[in-house]
């Protein structure tokens, strides 16, 4: 009798979230993966196995996209993690110094990038960065450097390079955020430790510092993984769906908004948007347990 | 003795590197909200001056009022982010303490099925959920929004608000049923006020993401009346391309909300992300 009632009270408050996050996320995440291996013929539903997958990475027309977005893709989480990660870890070492001021001043201004939506951030660079304007390259004739402006923006082969780093531009403050609190949580006894060792300033950053974060750095980089493996706003914001020029800056989440919604003259394909999904899905899943038994099981953690 | 000699120039150093970044974070936005403000020659011929008496117009936001419905697309914007705020909030904190406070068969391992939304993105089921919606006619709706954005927000807040509810005294609760308060109420009186300052936590991470959010508004309400304030001003924008006052002052319109809240939250959030709360 008491048991059982113990157990409806626990009911109650598990239900709403579970329920909701069951059929709103991990239903539709397996009918999604399902749906990969059907297709449709004369409006009706048809298994096809792995048919779908074969056309994306086989069929020349699909396989060229395909490759196309997820190469884009990779070179566009290779740039956060080459200039975002490390701006970040510098900004965050600085303001981490106890002596200096306005640091929350700093923290606070740095951040503003990282909530604005996609599309302000998308348009505000797009215009700035536009020919027609002409704020960049008159800053850059300012400089003396004028000779070096192009519009970036429009070039297939600067393109994706120059979008990288303006979600570089927006993001930067949530690895200086997590990096600063983990340089903030290093107890003073080390550092002073490390002082009557004789290691001091840069050496101590090196040294003592950063094994100290490594964990934090692991944790931003997965975010920064998961995060880029299914972007699409920032693209579609500034590019559209075409992810122009010439889908130089494709990446997996245009790719698969273009083929399951449709755009222009395409018409949308479930179906193969579906196992676009799954691959992303599989990536995804990849690059998560590679963090977690690879990266996060060996590295070693302080207890202080 | 060697680190005070040489801090004046390394704070030197670092005051200059911080400021040089943070004109880079500032600069767009500010050139975006000076030229929203001048009239359309003066943006070309001197986009970085300040709008002065003669340079001065409001005539790209006069376009927006006129053309772009942004108050219904704010007042969309606000209800979904609200409604969801709410229901993550809600459920979250009830399922949280349900894992945190009782001893089940299955605790661990509902705690583990709730923490694989922290690192799948919804995003990926995209298909089916809109599938869903559509033969529950609830495309084009805010509900499609808010049920979407509640899920998604749930694993997180469950992660964050348990490992909090744990550190609320038992004392506390086992009075609470001494003096024969039902589970429920012991939840809501006496474990929800305690934890506030974990929920604005919560509440403030989950905000910006859900108010700038491109894709499910795209995706299940496109609708007019629907329209997000994010989504509105992408369309709007898309239309008016060549009419540099409406966009800017779009932009600006766009910017300002967002503004506000991180103004009036900044420090919660800043105090959460540093609090480790997202390790």
């Amino acid at each position: 009798m008491r048991t059982s009632r113990i157990k409806w009270h626990i009911i109650v408050f598990l239900a709403p979230a579970v329920l909701v996050y069951t059929a709103i996320m991990i239903v539709p995440l397996f009918n999604t993966l399902r749906l990969s291996l059907f297709t449709e013929v004369d409006q009706e539903r048809v298994f096809v196995g792995l048919e779908n997958f074969r056309t994306l990475f086989g069929d020349p027309r699909w396989s060229e996209s395909f490759w196309n977005a997820l190469g884009n893709n990779f070179w566009f989480f290779f740039i956060h993690m080459l200039v975002q990660n490390p701006i970040g870890i510098l900004l965050a070492a600085l303001l981490s110094n106890p002596r200096l001021r306005f640091s929350a001043l700093y923290r606070t201004a740095i951040f503003v990038p990282t909530i604005l939506s996609f599309v302000i951030v998308g348009f505000a660079w797009k215009l700035i960065l536009s020919p027609i304007w002409g704020i960049a390259p008159e800053m850059l004739d300012a400089v003396g450097l004028g000779f070096l402006y192009q519009p970036w923006l429009g070039l297939e082969e600067t393109s994706l390079t120059t979008l990288a780093l303006i979600s570089v531009w927006q993001f930067v403050g949530i690895p200086m955020m997590l990096i600063y609190a983990a340089l903030l949580s290093i107890p003073d006894e080390i550092l002073e430790a490390g002082e009557c060792d004789g290691i001091t300033g840069m050496s101590a950053f090196w040294k003592i510092k950063l094994p100290l974060i490594l964990p934090s750095i692991g944790i931003i980089s997965i975010l920064t993984f998961v995060g880029n493996f299914n972007a699409f706003d920032l693209i579609y914001a500034a590019q559209g769906a075409l992810a122009g020029p010439n889908y130089a800056t494709d990446i997996l989440g245009t790719f698969m908004y273009r083929t399951f919604f449709g755009f222009q003259l395409q018409l949308g394909d479930p179906h193969m948007g579906s196992a676009i999904a799954s691959a992303m899905f599989v990536i995804i899943l990849i690059g998560v347990c590679l963090y977690l038994f690879g990266i996060q099981t060996r590295m070693r953690r302080y207890q202080f | 003795m060697n680190k005070a000699r040489r801090n004046p120039f390394n704070l030197f150093a670092a005051h200059g590197i911080l400021i040089v970044y943070t004109v880079i974070a500032l600069f767009p936005v500010f050139v975006i909200l000076i030229n929203s403000f001048k009239e359309r020659r003066s943006i070309f011929r001197e986009p970085l001056a300040l709008p002065d008496g003669e340079s001065f117009s409001t005539v790209g936001y006069e376009t927006v009022f006129n053309q772009g419905d942004f108050f219904l697309y704010f007042q969309n914007s606000l209800i979904v982010t609200v409604a969801s705020l709410f229901f993550v909030l809600l459920f979250g904190a009830m399922a949280a303490f349900a894992l945190a406070e009782y001893k089940f068969k299955g605790n661990t391992l509902m705690g583990l099925y709730l923490a694989l939304g922290i690192m799948i993105p919804i995003r990926i089921g995209t298909v089916a959920i809109l599938e869903m919606m559509v033969s529950t006619g609830l495309v084009n709706t805010l509900w499609a929004l808010i049920l979407v954005y509640t899920a998604q927000g749930l694993p997180l807040a469950v992660f964050i608000l348990s490992e909090f509810m744990r550190q609320v005294s038992d004392d506390l609760k086992n009075a609470g049923r001494i003096d024969g308060l039902s589970e429920y109420t012991i939840f809501f009186r006496l474990v929800l006020p305690l934890v506030r300052p974990a929920m604005a936590t919560v509440a403030v991470f989950n905000m910006i993401p859900i108010w700038n959010d491109l894709w499910f508004p795209l995706i299940l309400a496109p609708a007019e009346e629907t329209k997000t304030l994010t989504l509105g001003s992408q369309v709007f924008i898309g239309q008016f391309v060549t009419d540099w006052n409406a966009v800017l002052s779009a932009l600006s319109m766009a910017i300002l909300p967002v503004m506000v809240l991180y103004v009036i939250f900044s420090r919660q959030l800043i105090r959460g992300i540093t609090s480790g709360a997202v390790k």
